[in-house]
């Protein structure tokens, strides 16, 4: 059994969130970490490397710098790491990202495609599907348990008030929730394997029945007019007194607002 | 592609079990809003098995036309047949805008849609406009009028990012629930219905259910609530919520909470305000013990009236609090609520 993992390196919201004198993110400056919810994806590989000796080969796209988060993913147990990366792939929106993915997974075989549901720098959760799209391949998003059945996935895919079991055929891509499981750490092993281990880097010719016009900022049909700081309401009255007086002043209030 | 051709506002109208979800409404809300000033009309796609009576609904909602496909493969939600509706709907009708909820579903469907007929699809947008782009004018570039201008926030709310599709139809966004209003419900408004079935045939990319697991739990939609009693993690354990849930019950409020308080397993997750919750918009917004992260404030801070109660003076919640307030939750919440029984009952 084959498994590909789609990760990706964002920064760590947890060390604050630095800006550029433009107001674009100055990413240089941030830490950065593997997406959390692909990373429970890469943990679901691992355990049906762990099951039934699957194999598991990581993916990302990004700057050269992205070959950390491939170095993480062999130290945690992956077998290979793909990082995809050409000046012409820049500024891509979700479909050129989407497309470029699916034009390196085309050179690869695979039973089973992860990504996490959505990364944490831009949550927008499109590129799986979207790249399962471009496979012609169904997509379960949302998983919260992984099963592997002969040759189908059984998935629960969550919802709101509801969760359903699917069965898929493979091949197949399945999304993931970063609740889904908790991902093993690397071992000093698995450390020293992602040190000498040798990343394969793909270009923009090593890319499989994609367009030009379908790549990079140019192939996004998406275009940013306008992005800045959120401006946030003011703050209204702060008020310290004791709790009989507090509850006075929060009653006051809700009779000066007419809901009581 | 002849964007010429691609006229009116198209809304995903989603149903669960045949019930019209509050998200469909919004959308037709804010797609006639969008349609008035474009000219033109405001569409309702209605999608499952047996929901064409639920087309008068949409209807009284605002809906100028409705287009039902009614197939018994659409009976649950799976992503292959709906996004085989959705997409021969947008082939065969044309629209320019096409609005999907940034529901469970919705965040589903779009991107497959979207890849489907190859458009741009912006996600989670708190605001839509018609206007310009570029914005303002740039030399050598012509200026398009007529845009649908997309406003989300990214990285969780501390920027927020307008988004054009110029060259591609439709505009799909999605959008969050909560967010944008629905009409005023006039049962004497009619639409116009059509029904269209592009035909459904099994193939590799239909899933099949095995199960349908419904929570246990009746839940409250928070998104529904006039009134919320929210506690973050200040309120200290499960057991404590009983001072909110004695405030609430007061006032005809709802409980909700923060992230924190689902992490800590004190509250399911169908609670949550934020970011990775639920976005709400009450009458009144009560944040006890929470101190506001950015992520919670995304998903409350349009809220009318926001009072906190917060130990600590420098949380950031009191930087949107209209009325703030420094002090013990314990000493407060149920000294508020006997003296609020009073007063009501005094009435």
């Amino acid at each position: 059994m084959k498994v590909v993992v789609c990760v990706k390196q964002v920064p760590d919201t947890k060390g604050g969130v630095k800006f550029n004198p433009d107001g674009t993110l100055d990413r240089a400056a941030m830490l950065t970490i593997m997406n959390p919810d692909d990373k429970a994806g890469l943990e679901a590989a691992l355990r049906l490397k762990d099951q039934y000796g699957a194999e598991v080969t990581v993916v990302t796209m990004g700057l050269p710098k992205a070959e950390e988060v491939l170095r993480e993913a062999i130290a945690m147990g992956a077998d290979k790491g793909i990082l995809v990366t050409d000046r012409v792939l820049g500024g891509a929106d979700t479909w050129a990202t989407s497309q470029t993915l699916a034009g390196a997974i085309r050179n690869l075989e695979y039973d089973l495609i992860i990504t996490g549901r959505q990364a944490i720098d831009g949550d927008t959760a499109q590129v799986g599907p979207q790249i399962s799209e471009h496979l012609g391949i169904p997509v379960i998003s949302y998983a919260q348990k992984i099963e592997v059945e002969g040759d189908s996935v059984i998935v629960e895919r969550q919802y709101d008030d509801r969760y359903h079991v699917l069965k898929a055929k493979m091949p197949c891509l399945v999304t993931a929730l970063a609740e889904l499981n908790e991902p093993r750490y690397m071992t000093p092993g698995g450390i020293f394997d992602a040190y000498n281990a040798e990343i394969t880097v793909w270009g923009r010719a090593d890319l499989k029945d994609v367009d030009d016009s379908n790549l990079g900022l140019k192939g996004s049909p998406t275009q940013i007019a306008k992005a800045s700081d959120k401006v946030r309401k003011g703050a209204g009255e702060k008020v310290t007194l004791d709790p009989t007086e507090s509850v006075d002043y929060i009653i006051g209030k809700l009779k000066e607002k007419h809901v009581i | 592609m002849n964007l010429a051709e691609y006229k009116g506002v198209f809304v995903f109208a989603q149903q669960v079990d045949n019930e019209v979800s509050g998200i469909a409404l919004e959308l037709i809300g804010k797609g006639k809003d969008l349609a008035n000033d474009l000219g033109t009309e405001v569409t309702a796609v209605l999608v499952g098995s047996d929901v064409k009576a639920l087309a008068d609904e949409l209807a009284a909602y605002g809906a100028d036309k409705v287009i039902v496909v009614d197939d018994p493969e659409l009976k649950e939600y799976r992503t292959e047949p709906y996004a085989h509706a959705l997409a021969s709907v947008i082939e065969k009708y044309k629209p320019e805008i096409f609005l999907v909820g940034a529901t469970a579903i919705g965040r589903d469907l779009g991107p497959r849609v979207s890849a489907r007929i190859h458009t741009g699809l912006t996600a989670d947008c708190t605001q839509l406009e018609i206007g310009d782009f570029p914005i303002n004018p740039v030399p050598g570039k012509e200026q398009l009028h007529n845009q649908l201008l997309m406003t989300r926030p990214a990285f969780g709310g501390n920027t927020i990012a307008t988004i054009a599709c110029p060259n591609f139809r439709p505009q799909m966004a999605t959008v969050r629930p909560g967010v944008m209003q629905k009409l005023p419900k006039d049962e004497s408004k009619k639409a116009v219905i059509e029904e269209f079935n592009p035909g459904f045939t099994p193939d590799n990319k239909y899933v099949e259910i095995l199960k349908v697991v419904k929570s246990v739990v009746d839940t409250v939609d928070i998104m529904d609530a006039k009134i919320l009693v929210s506690g973050g993690r200040g309120v200290g354990s499960a057991e404590n919520f009983k001072l909110l849930d004695d405030l609430a019950e007061v006032l005809g409020a709802t409980v909700s909470c923060s992230r924190a308080v689902v992490d800590a397993g004190w509250k399911p997750k169908d609670l949550q305000v934020g970011q990775t919750g639920k976005t709400v918009r009450p009458n009144v917004y009560f944040a006890i013990g929470i101190s506001g992260a950015i992520q919670h404030l995304a998903g409350m801070e349009e809220s009318d009236i926001i009072i906190a109660i917060n130990k600590d003076e420098t949380a950031p919640i009191f930087d949107v609090a209209d009325y703030g307030i420094v002090g013990d939750l314990n000493k407060i919440l149920p000294a508020l609520t006997e003296k609020l029984k009073a007063e009501i009952a005094a009435k």
